[in-house]
């Protein structure tokens, strides 16, 4: 036994070592050192026998010399002075006969790993560079490297880096690669191997050479060369094609970083590139190592990130395999949620059905979220799917279900009806606390139309004693109070009752506080508690922020092919799946309503903000009359366009049209005449906007109705001698729809402005007409800040040209 | 660049363990472990950091197998090299398993030294390897009956049997040296199949991934010639003849591969190296040449007394001469179903109810093409309802098909040139495992 007496073995072990018989023998000698290595790895401290070992490792037994030379290894920097006495044996194998004792001897000699064996090494590794044998100058090479690691302050020879140069040129493909990653290290201060022309080229020409590990190194290195003309560029990238396609995944990922780095100027050589890999990449994703599954899985969410339709063919390649660990279904559905399209929608939502009800709880868990995130697009379908689980009475279902219904529910208000009919009877089933955090939040804020939510909140009041979770109690005081606001009547007493026993007895502070800002809020009045409580909803339109535009290639290139991907991934899918603003308070619990109110007030800050700095510009704007241009710089991101396009809306309300003059941003609301742009495809509409420097940041998928589109783009005055003062233009298209009069549109609300103007024209025959004239205007609605009506008015010309020519 | 790397077992201990750089400390070790056993069922396991390093690994043969590294590493390439180097310890110690890698530490020891050098590929290619490797390996092989059938009366070798035993190909490619007498060749046509087959019967997803793999106890082998169906067409544009055409959608071969006589004869040409590589991959989607091999048509419903009904009638659509072995039906029922009571067609199926997963496992040990089995099955479910009928299904089989593929393709001949000297054996095994055959219900 190992663990057991270890001493004594390793006392017995060394009395068997010095034992000259066991010496003279030589397989007992070898058995013996072999024992020795045994208890070594299995973690054994045989430190003890060191000295013996050492006289060990002068034998013409290879095998015997390659065991004690793993345990000198290990053992070295604990022995130092008697190390020394290794250095007689191994110098004297350097001079071999045998390139292997040669090598063997020579690498060995740079594993030990002690800085005062330097000046022994150093002139057997010259030596080496200039060996015969390939394998000794393959060590050789490396052993530099090692011995400069040993001591990285020391200067290292100027001739050694200038032969490690040369033999760049070394017939053998792995010596020039050993060069390489040696001069890498060696020069790691100076930015690691020179990059030149001629070396590029010639380390291209002997690609073919290298074997897979030494080609991604190769591959690898080159990324930082930058070629000096696009001729230059397009040579290599033709030489680079076939390994692209390679079938061993690690070139294949190699090549498209160092295509990626390289073309970082030619999006359309870039994308071109993705799609060539699709192939490999997908046979990676079908290898039998479940780890290099993984691997390509969580590359090809990249891959997803720029080109979001780039596999929709494929899309049955990541069903699920029910003998796959949950991490890879888990990735399967979050890509398989990318790849849905009109056509494929069906046949994916039923597969994903099939996982709802897994075995395994997470899995179940991560379809039932996929079902809902394709909700948003597809909401009637998944709706369906997602209320008839809940007729699996299941505590994890049930949870998951009801959890995916508030997060689709904020960003598809108009599913509302659905999921306040499928509410009913959902509390028996809930369990933990996230699920019924989930179902408060629906109550408190759809609580008019659900008729039992009081009474469901009343059990849960009722048991709030033996309620263990924190965050429940804090959403079901938030729940209650906004309950309350619609239905005082059924609500006031248990509200009453909450708010008591929150603040007298609960010990939790976070909790106590909650309920006594509550308690104060309703002494402020009921209006106060309204516009704090009630203050952000979500708008119906937020339903189209679906299609969100795709990242520039650049923004991920240069973590593909590195850990970050599959290390990061959990997170950032983590973040997708909720990315309505107002869920991260709720997910992260105790400061929900705290942290809705600081938003208010910082949003009231910037305001002010902006208006102080634009009074004093306004008047210099006003004398400029300059050629206007538009830049997509700074980009916005969905989030803040909608936090700014929300806060408009509500100033918008709040004040009256009089004040509006004055205030530090322009609306303006246009018709443009331009019936076949709802149909011309999301790509072609964002080509032609990026051509003139508006970003389309959201869109309808073609042909639904209402079909909208969400941009934006900052103005800026060409003209140099002026100050330069930029505006930021929050833009939507809307188009009603019904051209043919069918009416669609008008049972929408945002039909609604429509419909009151056609009923006030319906009475004579040429409004007819008119009406369907305006149906086919696509109505466009501008929000500017800070002010400046002409940048308006140049925008909007751009605008109405580009929609014109679209539609043409 | 790998900073460490070493072998665990599956309970933990450590079995193998280098150092190439010396950057990290030792007892990076039971950290690796202690966190890989710590992780939820969800959580992605195969990189794991801890501090500023990050840990690699692969589970191969029931081992784990890790590598550290403290700087920005390439995931594709160090997966792909731990995959590697446990097909080559496999290659070296015959199989894997922690018994074997226990035995044969010295070997691998040795490998390691070869193949990373401070932490950099070397190479992993096993011609390379053969002249450096010096230890012997020490294979493990429990006593089995089955060695005794091969000897006749007597004790003298037979030699009659036309079919390898399971195990010819689990053994060092060393030993053959010293033992002198068998160079043997082994070409595997290996297929997986996913197959999703809708409820109204209809084939909705087939996939078939397939390999040939070749591997070679041979100690010098100049070149082989590997000839596949001459009507095997590759792509979708590109067919050949009429009829029963061999068609695979994308095909990739080992760098090895020369192709000269491909396009003309499809035949490959390759110099193989000692122990197994695989000479071709190949993809074949939406489209299988024959039936898909197992159709399922269920009843299912509930009786008055609150049981779940199942009749199951599973079809095998083989060609009558082949057959599947090892054939097992998972079927997903209602959760809390408490006992189950059976009518089977044949004597040697089995049916049991796994609570704990919550399916019924269906097992036939063999199944020859064209026949049809049947299994009336009462799941007792208190509390059954409509909407646990949701829960019912969809139904998994996991098979092996031998000699067979999927695709159809034929090794046609193996030719070695020139002649080896003395007793060659060459062997060539078909066989096609389902990946994931799901039926719904």
């Amino acid at each position: 036994m190992p663990y057991l007496g270890s001493e004594d073995t390793v006392r017995e072990l060394r009395r068997a070592l010095a034992n000259p018989n066991v010496q003279s023998d030589q397989l007992r000698y070898r058995n013996t050192v072999l024992k020795v290595i045994r208890l070594m790895s299995q973690g054994v401290d045989v430190s003890g026998v060191f000295s013996e070992m050492v006289k060990a490792c002068a034998t013409v037994d290879i095998v015997q010399k390659k065991l004690v030379y793993v345990f000198l290894c290990s053992y070295a920097t604990l022995n130092p002075e008697l190390s020394l006495l290794v250095i007689n044996t191994l110098r004297k194998d350097c001079q071999d006969p045998n390139p292997m004792v040669r090598s063997l001897a020579l690498r060995n000699m740079t594993n030990l790993r002690l800085p005062s064996l330097v000046e022994y090494v150093e002139q057997p590794l010259a030596a080496g560079l200039r060996d015969r044998a390939a394998c000794v100058r393959r060590v050789a090479v490396l052993g530099w490297a090692k011995l400069h690691n040993l001591q990285p302050s020391s200067e290292i020879d100027a001739a050694v880096v200038n032969e490690l140069y040369s033999l760049l040129r070394d017939p053998d493909p792995v010596v020039m690669v050993n060069c390489l990653r040696a001069l890498e290290e060696i020069l790691k201060e100076e930015g690691g191997v020179a990059i030149n022309k001629p070396i590029t080229h010639h380390l291209l020409n002997r690609l073919k050479e290298c074997d897979i590990w030494g080609q991604c190194e190769v591959l690898s290195v080159l990324r930082r060369y930058r070629p000096q003309s696009e001729d230059e560029l397009f040579d290599i990238l033709s030489l680079l094609d076939a390994s692209l396609v390679s079938p061993h995944p690690p070139v294949m990922a190699a090549t498209l970083s160092l295509f990626l780095s390289l073309c970082s100027g030619l999006p359309a050589v870039s994308l071109a590139a993705l799609e060539r890999v699709c192939a490999p990449l997908l046979a990676a994703c079908g290898s039998a190592s479940r780890e290099m599954r993984f691997t390509a899985l969580c590359h090809i969410q990249l891959l997803l990130r720029s080109v979001p339709g780039l596999l929709s063919a494929h899309y049955k390649r990541f069903f699920c395999s029910y003998a796959e660990p949950a991490y890879i279904k888990q990735r399967k559905m979050q890509v398989l949620v990318e790849l849905v399209n009109d056509e494929n929608v069906a046949m994916l939502l039923d597969e994903l059905k099939g996982y709802c009800t897994d075995v395994n709880s997470d899995t179940a868990q991560a379809a039932i979220a996929a079902i809902g995130r394709i909700g948003r697009s597809y909401s009637d379908r998944c709706l369906e799917i997602l209320t008839g689980l809940l007729g699996l009475k299941q505590e994890n279902i049930t949870s998951a279900v009801v959890q995916t219904l508030r997060d689709l529910v904020w960003v598809c208000p108009q599913c509302s009806n659905t999921v306040c009919v499928a509410l009913e009877g959902c509390e028996e089933m809930l369990q933990d606390s996230q699920g019924k955090q989930a179902l408060l939040w629906l109550l408190g804020v759809y609580g008019e139309r659900v008729s039992s939510a009081p009474y469901t909140l009343e059990v849960f009041i009722d048991g709030v004693r033996s309620e263990a979770s924190l965050d429940v109690k804090m959403e079901l005081l938030t729940a209650t109070t906004r309950l309350f606001l619609c239905r005082p009547a059924e609500t006031q007493d248990m509200l009453g009752r909450l708010l008591h026993y929150c603040i007298e007895e609960e010990t939790d502070m976070c909790v106590r506080d909650q309920a006594l800002l509550y308690y104060r809020l309703l002494h402020c009045g009921i209006e106060e508690t309204r516009k704090v409580l009630q203050g952000r909803r979500s708008d119906p339109s937020l339903g189209v922020l679906i299609g969100r535009p795709a990242d520039p290639v650049s923004q991920w290139a240069c973590s593909f092919n590195t850990l970050e991907p599959l290390r990061l991934g959990t997170i950032e899918a983590e973040s997708t799946t909720r990315e309505s603003p107002e869920h991260v308070p709720f997910d992260s619990g105790p400061k929900t309503d705290l942290q809705e109110t600081l938003n208010c007030s910082r949003v009231e800050e910037v305001r002010s903000d902006l208006h102080s700095t634009d009074s004093s510009a306004d008047v210099l704007a006003s004398n400029v009359t300059a050629h206007l241009s538009l830049s997509l710089s700074p980009a916005l991101s969905p989030e803040e366009f909608e936090r700014l396009w929300m806060q408009r809306q509500a100033l918008h309300a709040d004040q009256g049209v009089e004040q509006m003059k004055d205030e530090d941003y322009a609306c303006l609301e246009e018709h443009v005449q331009c019936p076949a742009v709802p149909h011309c495809s999301p790509q072609s509409l964002h080509a032609a906007m990026q051509l003139v420097n508006i970003q389309t940041l959201a869109f309808t998928p073609p042909n639904t109705l209402p079909w909208r589109v969400y941009l934006y783009t900052n103005t800026q005055y060409a003209c140099s001698a002026s100050k330069p003062q930029s505006t930021l233009i929050l833009g939507e298209l809307l188009y009603p729809g019904g051209v043919k009069g069918t009416g669609d549109g008008e049972t929408l609300a945002e039909g609604r402005e429509n419909k009151e103007e056609e009923e006030q024209a319906e009475g004579s025959e040429r409004a007819a007409d008119r009406k369907r004239e305006e149906e086919e205007r696509v109505k466009v609605t501008l929000k500017q800040q800070p002010r400046d009506d002409e940048a308006l008015k140049g925008f909007l010309s751009i605008l109405t040209t580009v929609l014109h020519t679209l539609a043409s | 660049m790998i900073s460490q790397l070493f072998i665990l077992s599956s309970k933990g201990d450590h079995l193998i363990y280098k150092d190439f750089r010396g950057a990290a400390g030792s007892d990076v070790v039971s950290v690796f472990y202690e966190k890989v056993t710590a992780l939820t069922g969800d959580q992605p396991p195969v990189v794991m950091t801890h501090k500023d390093l990050h840990f690699m690994h692969v589970r191969q043969g029931g081992l784990y197998w890790v590598a550290t590294t403290t700087g920005d590493a390439s995931p594709f390439s160090v997966i792909d090299f731990l995959n590697r180097l446990s097909a080559l310890v496999k290659d070296y110690c015959g199989s894997l398993s922690e018994k074997s890698v226990q035995m044969n530490f010295a070997l691998i020891y040795e490998l390691l030294d070869e193949v990373v050098d401070y932490g950099h590929i070397q190479t992993t290619s096993s011609d390379v390897l053969k002249n450096f490797i010096q230890t012997e390996a020490i294979s493990s092989r429990p006593f089995s009956l089955f060695d005794l059938s091969n000897v006749g009366l007597f004790g003298a070798d037979t030699q009659q049997s036309k079919v390898a035993p399971s195990s010819a190909a689990t053994r060092p490619i060393q030993s053959t040296r010293e033992q002198g007498g068998k160079s043997e060749i082994f070409v595997d046509v290996i297929e997986r199949m996913s197959v999703v087959i809708g409820s109204n019967g209809v084939l909705m997803k087939v996939d078939v991934e397939g390999e040939i793999k070749v591997k070679c106890y041979m100690p010098s082998c100049s070149e082989m010639r590997l000839g596949l169906n001459e009507e095997f067409s590759i792509g979708k544009s590109q067919l050949r003849g009429y009829g029963a055409a061999v068609h695979v959608d994308e095909c990739s071969f080992h760098q090895v591969v020369r192709l000269d006589e491909f396009d003309s004869h499809r035949i490959l040409r390759l110099c193989p190296s000692q122990g197994e590589q695989t000479v071709m991959q190949y993809q074949l989607s939406d489209a299988l040449p024959s039936a898909p091999p197992f159709r399922l048509f269920p009843t299912i419903e509930r009786d008055s007394g609150g049981r779940l009904l199942m009749y199951l009638k599973l079809r095998c659509d083989l060609p009558p001469k082949s057959s599947a072995v090892n054939v097992c039906a998972t079927i997903p029922v209602p959760k809390g179903s408490v006992s189950l009571s059976q009518e089977l067609s044949s004597p040697d199926q089995s049916v049991e109810l796994n609570v704990q997963s919550r399916a019924i496992v269906w097992r036939v040990p063999r199944f020859p093409g064209g026949t049809q089995l049947s299994a009336l099955l009462k799941v007792e479910v208190p509390g059954l309802c409509s909407a646990s009928m949701l829960e019912v299904g969809p139904v998994s089989l996991t098979f092996e098909l031998p000699k067979f593929t999927a695709t159809g393709l034929q090794i046609r001949f193996l030719r070695l040139s020139p002649v080896q000297p003395g007793l060659s054996q060459r062997w060539v095994r078909y066989i096609t495992h389902s990946d994931s055959y799901t039926i719904r219900i």
